[in-house]
């Protein structure tokens, strides 16, 4: 499957749940907003999201910092 | 013959601002009448602050509980060994050293701790609440106040080479908590601790926050960007995520079931980590005036101890134990939580 993800193309082998996505990624998903196709991802959706090929995705890390 | 303003006049020192199509004179006259609370007076807040009175926002409210050290000199742009070697309070040297560059506007300094206590005081009557905290909990706390009395509020924040920054308008933009449900817990994120923090992308968030800060207090809404702002200065990354309409959550705790949990103290510690320190800090029980003379009667026997006005400092080996007025402490050496309860339970006492 074929994501772009933060504006880089990447393949994926077989079908993909977006919770599996951020594992692979070693993303927690407790501190990550999630855009689909310009649509924000509600955090307690994330485990019905069947991620589709071309799909297009940001993923924007929350810090604390400052 | 024609009349030349005076060299000091506003007029001159605004007048590279007032060109900018942006701002012009209408823009530059709501500046002046505006107040601002900016929410932290570390590295972010240095930049929020220099920014916001050189443009000649009218009133800032500087909120900070911390005093200056050595460490903070790398990124916070208002302080200098001077201040570090003095352990002024951050508030309070930002309020002296922008009240020289310009003296025609408003700067209070308000060296406290903000919580559900004093955030009806010192967050009441401004048109912008700047985020420049370093902690999870006082944006929660911020976040619950600015939708709960309707007050735009600008969060921003940054660790190692990368950072964030989203403009909350209650009733229209999604808010924190529709991203954020809650505070992650301790331990779980990277800090000022863990992974330093650039100067530089401090300079990169604050700037976007500011900029922000303008458009709303200029009576610009249209020009806001829309969504969160995600930058990388070591990587040379931009990310944007759009938060339309549709990204407001209806169930959201905050501003879709108005239950403001952390405004009302009922999530709140009494002891927080500091970022980028081995410090934690302490929170009474109960409010109350610290006598820090008698104070430093009763550690002096114990190790070194040193006071201004504002604080005192005991070296209890192997802490540095720091106490303000209003009967805080911050307990370096320690970034257990629990640690911390028990030296100042030990110390300093309920």
């Amino acid at each position: 499957m074929r994501l772009k993800i933060n504006g880089a193309v990447r393949q994926f082998p077989g079908d993909l749940m977006l919770p599996a996505l951020l594992e692979k990624l070693q993303l927690p998903a407790a501190r990550v907003a999630v855009e689909r196709n310009r649509t924000l991802v509600h955090r307690d959706k994330y485990s019905s999201v069947r991620l589709e090929d071309d799909d297009e995705l940001e993923i924007v890390q929350l810090v604390g910092g400052g | 013959m024609v009349d030349h303003p005076a060299a000091d006049s506003d007029e001159i020192r605004y007048s590279r601002q007032v060109l900018f199509e942006g701002i012009g004179k209408e823009g530059q006259q709501r500046l002046g009448v505006a107040r601002v609370a900016i929410v932290g007076c570390g590295a972010l807040g240095c930049f929020h602050a220099t920014l916001l009175a050189r443009a000649g926002v009218g009133r800032l409210r500087l909120i900070d509980r911390d005093f200056v050290e050595f460490s903070n000199l790398q990124r916070q742009i208002l302080f200098d060994e001077e201040d570090a070697r003095q352990i002024l309070p951050k508030a309070g040297a930002a309020q002296q050293k922008l009240q020289r560059v310009n003296s025609r506007i408003r700067i209070d300094a308000e060296i406290e701790d903000l919580n559900s206590g004093n955030a009806h005081r010192l967050l009441s009557d401004v048109d912008l609440i700047l985020d420049g905290s370093d902690n999870f909990e006082v944006r929660l706390l911020v976040n619950d106040f600015a939708v709960a009395r309707n007050v735009p509020w600008i969060y921003g924040a940054c660790v190692g080479s990368y950072g964030l920054t989203f403009t909350i308008i209650p009733g229209e933009t999604p808010c924190l908590r529709c991203l954020f449900e809650s505070a992650p817990p301790p331990g779980t994120m990277p800090t000022c601790d863990t992974a330093g923090v650039l100067g530089s992308i401090v300079s990169v968030i604050s700037g976007l926050q500011t900029a922000e800060a303008l458009k709303l207090l200029a009576g610009r809404r249209e020009a806001l960007n829309p969504g969160l702002q995600a930058v990388d200065v070591w990587e040379g990354r931009l990310q944007t995520v759009s938060l339309g309409p549709g990204s407001r959550r209806s169930d959201c705790p905050a501003c879709g079931r108005r239950e403001f949990e952390h405004l009302e103290g009922r999530v709140e510690s009494n002891a927080v980590m500091l970022c980028g320190r081995d410090s934690v800090q302490v929170r009474p029980l109960s409010a109350g005036k610290v006598d820090l003379e008698r104070l430093e009667k009763k550690l002096a026997p114990l190790g070194g101890v040193e006071r201004n006005r504002y604080l005192l400092r005991a070296r209890i080996e192997p802490y540095l134990i720091t106490v303000f007025t209003d009967g805080r402490a911050i307990i370096t050496g320690t970034r257990d939580e629990g640690v911390a309860r028990s030296v100042y339970a030990r110390y300093i006492g309920h």
